[in-house]
């Protein structure tokens, strides 16, 4: 079970960042041409593949309540941030994520910046695709790591990550158009609950705490957070209501 | 913005995001975890934290 959920979080949280970072490429490659956008993207992938050869073997000589207690508490902040605008999009709180408007927007700025060409390449173009698949890439890396150290299976979770990417990327080149119909939202609320679950589990158990019936009491965590989520956005909507009503 | 400055920016905005509140709460909360030894401490804190940095974003607008 655990190593189901360690895949469909690295799926999930992978394919988020990935359709996000694929705006940003599109939006570099029609306006400023391909060579710089892919090249930017070649980089920032190089970059990224460093990262994880440093970080990965580096993770694995950590002791593992240490690695568990890190890793529970950076995965709770992160999570806790993605659930947060999660529900405040589902309650009408905050505007739901669009990928076309955000493409639109990168598209008309990346038309007017001026042109700043070296060595045959658009600085422009490739500095705005580097940063967009670098920094969206940075926070799945971690979380491939993070997860699969701490679940002792990079591989794996690797795994379900290089899928995301794959279909991505295949389905983006086929439609050479931002991926608007993802279910975005939703998806990012699915993350957000997976991060929760196992920060709270690794970082209690880092801590020194045990959890009774052990390993399947992360079954028992994910429907908690599950529960606490949408009770939330249960509230935060009644509370819009009497608000829009008043 | 030095480089420095900037390098330590990116790093606060990775890892503590937009609101200091919720990360200080989760550190606060596994602290009380390890002093404890219960398993129950960071289910509640994690519920008080979302309802914290919840109504924090509201206000914010």
């Amino acid at each position: 079970m655990g190593n189901v959920l360690l895949v469909l979080s690295s799926f999930l949280a992978s394919a988020v960042e990935m359709v996000e970072a694929l705006t940003i490429v599109l939006a570099s490659g029609l306006t400023r041409g391909w060579r710089s956008s892919l090249l930017g993207v070649g980089s920032a992938t190089l970059a990224l593949a460093v990262v994880i050869a440093v970080l990965g073997p580096a993770l694995t000589v950590v002791p593992i309540d240490t690695l568990r207690l890190v890793v529970g508490g950076l995965l709770l902040v992160f999570g806790l941030q993605w659930l947060r605008k999660a529900i405040l999009r589902a309650s009408g709180y905050k505007a739901l994520h669009d990928e076309d408007a955000i493409f639109a927007r990168e598209l008309d700025q990346a038309k007017t910046a001026p042109r700043d060409e070296r060595a045959g390449i658009d600085w422009y173009g490739f500095t705005l695709s580097f940063k967009g698949v670098l920094l969206e890439g940075l926070e799945v890396a971690f979380i491939v790591l993070t997860f699969g150290s701490t679940q002792g299976n990079i591989p794996l979770a690797a795994l379900g990550a290089a899928v995301a990417v794959v279909l991505v990327a295949a389905v983006g080149v086929l439609a050479r158009a931002p991926l608007a119909r993802v279910p975005e939202n939703t998806m990012k609320f699915a993350v957000g609950v997976m991060l929760t679950t196992f920060g709270v589990f690794w970082g209690a158990e880092g801590a020194g705490a045990s959890w009774p019936g052990g390993d399947a009491a992360i079954l028992g965590v994910l429907a908690f957070v599950v529960a606490l989520s949408l009770a939330m956005v249960a509230l935060l909507r009644y509370r819009r209501a009497q608000v829009v009503t008043a | 913005m030095s480089r420095l400055a900037a390098f330590g920016r990116f790093w606060w905005d990775f890892v503590v995001g937009d609101d200091w509140v919720a990360a200080a709460g989760i550190a606060g909360g596994l602290v009380l975890t390890a002093v404890l030894a219960a398993w129950w401490v960071l289910p509640f804190v994690v519920a008080l934290v979302l309802a914290v940095t919840l109504r924090r974003a509201i206000r914010s607008g």
